[in-house]
């Protein structure tokens, strides 16, 4: 097994990253450019979503239809979307692939033809992607979490509004690519059955003289949402509970992370446990670390039937009260195995790997190790965990709640 | 890559691929029994005993259960579908002992009386949840309305009435038999040292007991009805249409879903560039499935109820124009690289190999390696998919439509 990344910063300044499998067959990238829906404007909410629609209609050689054919029969396996900093590509395929796929995904991002007479069929697919929220609760209660517990604009969902999505039209697409679609702050991460200096050099040659200042981007505001319930007419009731926490770039991250897994991670988990098994209150309990740049927090999710809701906000409730108070050697040894697993488990995936090693250059500008990140996990103790959790316990938390009766939220739960 | 079998002696059946290079292993046990084998009284007993099987044995009890398979650092979980029950795990190769220890003796439950009252919560609020997100029960809907009285029209999860009337004791006996040996298979990929692998299974299976089990295997279903559920609070239109298709012994089948990625894929087909690249829906897909003595193509469209009876009509069109015309080899090359690809991807996941290895096997009774299986979709011609459209017409159907609309010819 390999844990070494190359790493390559062009003139330019994109990051070119490389994590050499040598017993998979396949090659996927990730690819980043810092045009998140951050920077859409207050009234064309969607705009980088829009822009990504629009970039993936038609490129350099070839028409829109010509460009898909193209990737269909190299078989490459794709996906795009924006996230709140970033419009993202993805792409696997057969390492054979790798150099084609590579120079078509080059002429997207640098050569887009952002087409004028497909506008309206892009304002259509945007609008799609609101409706499905409208009928999709779980994701649009934790859509108004996000919302809710970060300042704006880092709450934002990337869909944006039927109501910006209207008032966009061709020449905001326009700009919005001219102004975001640029290489410094752009990552390329690829990871597969790969030669670096063959990389480095297909890289080059496509993406040297791509040219482009590097994105300013605006102070969030202070924070100012409030708990909020949602009125939606349906058996289930929705529960979304978020507190601070540390991002992943803070030295103490992995502290956090063990007391969340605690928490959540597997079917031994505390929420699992005490709210699904022992209750027997809904199917799906979660929670997870939500990480930005600067800040992070927790987000928990529970879905259940609406007499049952204000039960299981409450055991909800107190188990992230409880968790305040620290977790057992026991619980700690079973996550350290689950992780651990999941990172060799992950060796098997190009994909996850590309995904991963250019999450870490976002977060960390640098990429973790195996090795290291095993050390990291057998450095955990209780002791440390619990030190943490000491000084940063669960509390002050923004509840958000989606059903057909508001639940009573008492934030003084100890 | 090597394939091994072996069959115990009260009709247990051991499989494996064994790979010696893999960084991990995986195991399960595939169950043949799924909704098509209940009657009216256990509809959703499948499904509610798949859970069951969680909450502990003579010697473990349901928290052991979960804190074991999480001290192995296992991925593990289960499913139930029309046909089988499946119960896995992948885990690092020097748990595996441990992990087949666990997941053979969950296979013989306690079912207690009071984690059967705390579960069946747990599966009412299960079916909460898909009542309450798209496509709102109509895959469901469709499935009963196109085979009628065909024992594929069974809901997996059952209605909130059935699972209330359920008792433990009609559980306990649709396990006894159900889980005959002679309906189990285990199967195995990665890392797998199989000698190792049948030794314990002996050790652990071989005092297994229960008889020979039937599964009743008509042909497809009539199709040709249409059932409208007005749900005037959503926001899309989702209309699911059924087609009878190659079963799943059928050769044909390659050509099934040559076909269906020619007309519906997610991206590049016909029902792509028409409604979903042009934004006249948000979905619209074809796929193929297949059942023990049947199979099925589903047409999926979701869009906005204003444009939903005009996306319909340009369906019906292209349909026509595909019966009369077939594909064209440029269509078919491209469908046949992008399947092709997508499974010699797929197999590079060592879990993956295992739904493949145990799906094939509870179907067919055959191992196919990959590349006989990349081999397979590569034969497949235009004048194949021009006779299974003869044979499989895709008008002959069934429709389920949920949405705002109040009447769907309005």
């Amino acid at each position: 097994m390999n844990d070494h990344v190359h790493v390559h910063r062009f003139e330019n300044g994109l990051v070119l990253l490389a994590e050499p499998m040598d017993w998979v067959e396949s090659a996927a990238f990730t690819w980043l450019l810092p045009a998140g829906c951050r920077h859409d404007p207050a009234d064309q909410l969607g705009l980088a979503s829009f822009t990504c629609e629009m970039a993936q209609r038609g490129c350099g050689p070839w028409s829109n239809r010509q460009f898909v054919e193209r990737l269909d029969n190299l078989g490459i396996v794709r996906s795009a979307g924006v996230s709140l900093e970033h419009t993202r590509f993805g792409a696997a395929m057969p390492r054979q692939r790798l150099a084609e796929a590579l120079q078509a995904y080059s002429q997207l991002i640098w050569h887009p033809h952002l087409p004028a007479d497909q506008v309206e069929e892009s304002r259509q697919v945007c609008s799609h992607d609101i409706h499905s929220i409208q009928d999709a609760p779980a994701q649009q209660l934790m859509q108004a979490l996000r919302r809710q517990y970060y300042p704006e604009p880092l709450g934002r969902s990337s869909q944006g509004t039927l109501a910006g999505v209207e008032a966009i039209g061709h020449s905001q697409v326009s700009q919005f690519y001219q102004s975001h679609y640029h290489p410094d702050g752009s990552i390329l991460a690829v990871a597969g059955n790969i030669e670096w200096p063959e990389l480095l050099e297909e890289v080059g040659g496509l993406l040297e003289a791509w040219q482009g200042p590097a994105n300013d981007c605006p102070e969030p505001a202070e924070a100012t949402g409030e708990d909020l319930h949602i009125p939606h007419s349906s058996s289930q009731t929705h529960i979304g509970i978020a507190f601070d926490a540390i991002p992943y770039s803070h030295p103490d991250y992995f502290q956090l992370r063990g007391a969340i897994g605690v928490l959540s991670d597997g079917m031994s988990s505390r929420l699992f446990t005490e709210v699904r098994e022992n209750r027997g209150l809904c199917y799906a309990v979660q929670a997870s670390c939500s990480s930005l740049k600067d800040r992070g927090c927790v987000m928990t999710y529970a879905g259940t039937t609406t007499e049952r809701a204000q039960e299981t906000l409450d055991v909800t409730l107190q188990e992230l009260v409880r968790l305040g108070k620290g977790i057992e050697a026991e619980e700690l040894k079973r996550l350290q195995a689950r992780i651990k697993s999941a990172l060799i488990m992950q060796q098997e995936s190009s994909s996850a790997r590309s995904s991963s090693i250019t999450s870490d250059w976002y977060f960390l500008q640098r990429v973790y190790s195996l090795e290291e990140l095993n050390r990291i996990l057998d450095d955990l103790t209780c002791e440390s965990i619990n030190t943490y959790l000491a000084e940063n316990p669960p509390g002050d938390f923004r509840i958000v709640t989606l059903g057909e009766q508001p639940l009573e939220t008492p934030h003084a739960v100890s | 890559m090597q394939f091994l079998e072996h069959q115990l002696e009260n009709g247990l059946q051991v499989i494996a691929e064994c790979n010696p290079q893999a960084c991990c292993s995986a195991a399960g046990f595939f169950v043949r029994a799924g909704a098509r084998d209940e009657s009216d009284s256990l509809s959703g007993v499948s499904h509610f005993l798949e859970h069951m099987v969680f909450k502990g044995t003579e010697r473990r009890a349901a928290a052991d259960v979960n804190r074991e398979l999480d001290d192995m650092g296992a991925q593990s979980n289960a499913f139930t579908s029309e046909e089988q029950t499946v119960y896995y795990a992948a885990m690092l190769p020097e748990y595996l002992s441990q992990g087949i220890d666990l997941l053979a003796d969950i296979m013989r439950p306690s079912l207690r009386e009071e984690d059967f009252a705390m579960e069946k919560q747990v599966i009412l609020e299960e079916i909460a949840k898909y009542d309450d997100q798209p496509p709102y029960g109509a895959q469901e809907r469709v499935m009963a309305l196109h085979f009628g009285s065909h024992p594929l029209a069974r809901s997996v999860l059952g209605t909130c009435q059935s699972v209330e009337a359920l008792s433990r004791d009609q559980m306990a006996g649709y396990w006894q038999e159900r889980y005959s040996p002679s309906n189990m298979t285990l199967a195995a990929t990665g890392k797998i040292d199989f000698d190792a692998l049948v030794s314990q299974l002996e050790t652990l299976c071989g005092s297994w007991q229960g008889a020979d089990v039937e599964r009743a295997i008509p042909s497809g279903g009539e199709g040709g009805q249409l059932e409208q559920i007005h749900k005037p609070e959503a926001t899309q239109q989702y209309v699911l249409q059924l087609a009878n298709g190659p079963a799943a012994d059928d050769p044909r089948r390659f050509a099934a879903r040559v076909m269906a990625t020619v007309v519906g894929d997610e991206t590049g087909s016909r029902l792509f560039w028409e409604l979903v690249d042009s934004g006249e829906a948000e979905i619209a897909a074809l796929d193929s499935y297949e059942f023990e003595g049947t199979g099925i193509f589903m047409n999926y469209l979701c869009c906005t109820p204003e444009r939903a009876r005009q996306n319909m009509e340009t369906i019906d069109a292209m349909l026509a124009t595909l019966r009369q015309d077939g594909i064209r080899q440029e269509e078919l090359e491209q469908a046949q690289n992008k399947i092709c690809s997508q499974v010699v991807l797929g197999s590079e996941r060592t879990m993956n190999r295992l739904f493949s290895l145990g799906i094939n096997w509870m179907l067919r009774k055959n191992y196919m390696t990959v590349a006989e299986t990349v081999e397979s979709y590569s034969r497949v011609t235009c004048q194949d998919v021009a006779e299974l459209l003869e044979e499989f017409p895709l008008d002959r159907r069934s429709l389920v439509t949920v949405g705002p609309l109040s009447r769907w010819d309005e």
